[in-house]
């Protein structure tokens, strides 16, 4: 579904902040799979998965999404094929719009969008069912500003927007980061369901390791803007935490030795 | 204050509720301050009369006005998403090439079409006087554009012109060309004020290459009147509270400079202006303590 070869992009080329955020990402993902993300600060997560959205074009390097090369595409082309959640609650919902409103537009996603009524009364119907499995009574606020919404609870209405239209994989950049350990909990069980009934390809970036192991099916590390870990199956199940969080610590170990024989 | 100069503030009220709807466009719903309107305004007024002196239709003249002004928009729109040059930066560069385009357009700086045929010419003659026809007819031709706006910011393109303001980033994400939106709106925005300014040149009987100069002020302080006094959920009432504000604040000025134990001159109109503007943008919720007294009352 999703295949990357040999990702690179590099900032500030030939300035003294020269930064090689992706230096040859390779991954395949089949179709079905949910992988989360793991790796330290820096190591090109969000720069990968931006690479992927199409809000970054890589230097060089492919990105096939469902057979298509979409390497050149802009944001928002790529955005009938992706669908996005974003780390900050407040940047993947307008507050300035009500929630059908915000609704409204992500179900015009990938569609032409013409000069009929943003909002009728079929489309709220559809609003309204999506919205009541969430269980926190915005079903009944459709007509609210966006902004009035918790974090929590945008974050929740993101999730719907992304699943409202048919889409080919679900990309999440750490969407639970900013919430309280409740709210992570709610919006991390929802996104699991959702994963699970639509069967959509899912990337789960993510900082925890207690979440990279609990949901998905593989999982990936980046360090250094290359993949250095890729665990699934079997080795996956069996894995702990603790095996987890030695396998991240030796890896920047090992880069640590190789420094030191360097400069040694 | 007259029937005659209260009918005269309706008109101007009316003809300016476009301008502040073109600002509401720019400033308000696509984020862009755009200062291009000091130029598209004169911009309408110089294609329209020119345009009737050389023996057009008046009808034909007011439509080619409002193309005109939505080019002036989309010059602006190109300099500043082709270029990258800061918005306002990009506005007005196209605001002071317009002053010399207008210039070459009328010929010279003035052009009266008092005499011409114009919009008006087939209402005249049945009894009504021009005090009243002028602000009837300029409130038919406002409010069904204002209408026609409303229904466009609800339609599904309309929306998406409104998430290109409010949040660019969640805009793209969800497949909306922001690039589009933005010269779409610059151009709509825009190409009211054209209209406006071949409504002015024919209401008043010519046009001039001064009528510009402080429109957008205007528009703002028009704009600001109509979010402090009328309620502006749902975009019908954000509309038609901009064509309100205008009329609502060109009576006040008009009351004002009527006053006589104020003192003011009709010249000290701008300077007016400014300060009223000034004053509702540095007053922390300026919009807010008006509101709460207008519920009050209810």
């Amino acid at each position: 579904m999703i295949n990357v070869q040999d990702l690179r992009i590099t900032f500030g080329k030939n300035t003294p902040n020269e930064n090689k955020a992706l230096q040859g990402v390779n991954l395949s993902v089949a179709e079905g799979e949910f992988v989360t993300v793991i790796g330290s600060n820096g190591a090109g997560k969000s720069t990968f998965m931006n690479c992927l959205t199409g809000e970054l074009i890589a230097d060089s390097g492919a990105i096939t999404i469902d057979g298509k090369d979409v390497s050149r595409w802009k944001a928002a082309r790529r955005s009938s094929l992706v669908s996005r959640v974003f780390q900050d609650p407040l940047a993947g919902t307008c507050e300035a719009l009500t929630i059908e409103e915000n609704l409204s537009l992500a179900h015009s996603r990938g569609q032409k969008r013409g000069f009929g009524l943003a909002i009728n009364n079929t489309k709220r119907e559809l609003f309204r069912e999506r919205l009541s499995r969430l269980r926190l009574g915005l079903e009944d606020r459709l007509a609210d500003k966006m902004g009035l919404l918790s974090g929590g609870q945008r974050q929740a209405v993101s999730l719907i927007m992304a699943t409202l239209q048919p889409t080919k994989c679900l990309l999440l950049d750490e969407h639970t980061a900013a919430l309280d350990p409740r709210m992570q909990a709610f919006v991390l069980e929802l996104t699991n369901d959702i994963v699970k009934e639509t069967g959509i390809t899912t990337l789960m970036i993510t900082h925890s390791m207690g979440q990279a192991l609990q949901f998905g099916t593989r999982t990936v590390m980046l360090h250094e803007g290359q993949v250095v870990l890729d665990v699934s199956g079997e080795e996956r199940s069996s894995m702990t935490i603790h095996d987890l969080v030695d396998m991240f610590g030796r890896v920047r170990g090992e880069e640590l030795d190789s420094d030191s024989l360097l400069l040694g | 204050m007259n029937l005659i100069s209260f009918m005269g503030a309706i008109e101007l009220g009316l003809i300016y509720g476009l301008i502040a709807l073109a600002v509401f466009l720019s400033f308000r719903i696509l984020d862009f301050p755009d200062l291009t309107i000091d130029g598209s305004f004169p911009l309408g007024a110089a294609v329209c009369a020119t345009m009737i002196v050389s023996g057009c239709n008046p009808v034909l003249a007011t439509v080619i006005a409002f193309f005109a002004g939505g080019m002036a928009g989309l010059v602006t729109a190109f300099l500043n998403l082709r270029f990258k040059i800061l918005n306002l930066l990009a506005s007005i560069l196209t605001m002071i090439a317009l002053y010399s385009i207008n210039l070459r357009i009328m010929g010279r700086p003035n052009v009266p079409i008092i005499t011409e045929e114009t919009i008006l010419t087939s209402f005249e003659g049945q009894g009504l006087p021009g005090y009243y026809l002028k602000p009837i007819i300029a409130a038919i031709i406002v409010f069904i554009v204002a209408i026609i706006v409303a229904r466009f910011l609800n339609s599904d393109y309309g929306l998406a012109m409104r998430s290109t303001g409010a949040n660019q980033k969640m805009a793209r994400a969800q497949g909306i060309d922001t690039n589009k939106t933005t010269y779409i709106g610059m151009a709509l925005s825009n190409a009211l004020v054209g209209l406006a300014g071949a409504l002015f040149a024919q209401m008043n009987g010519f046009a001039d290459i001064t009528i510009g100069t402080g429109t957008i002020v205007i528009g703002l302080a028009a704009l600001i009147a109509g979010e402090a006094i009328f309620s502006t959920r749902g975009m019908l009432m954000a509309v038609l509270a901009c064509i309100f504000g205008s009329i609502v604040y060109r009576i006040a000025i008009g009351l004002a400079l009527n006053a006589d134990s104020i003192g003011l001159e009709p010249s000290d109109l701008n300077l007016v202006t400014a300060l009223l503007v000034t004053i509702a943008l540095i007053l922390p919720g300026a919009k807010n303590p008006l509101k709460k007294l207008m519920k009050r009352g209810h």
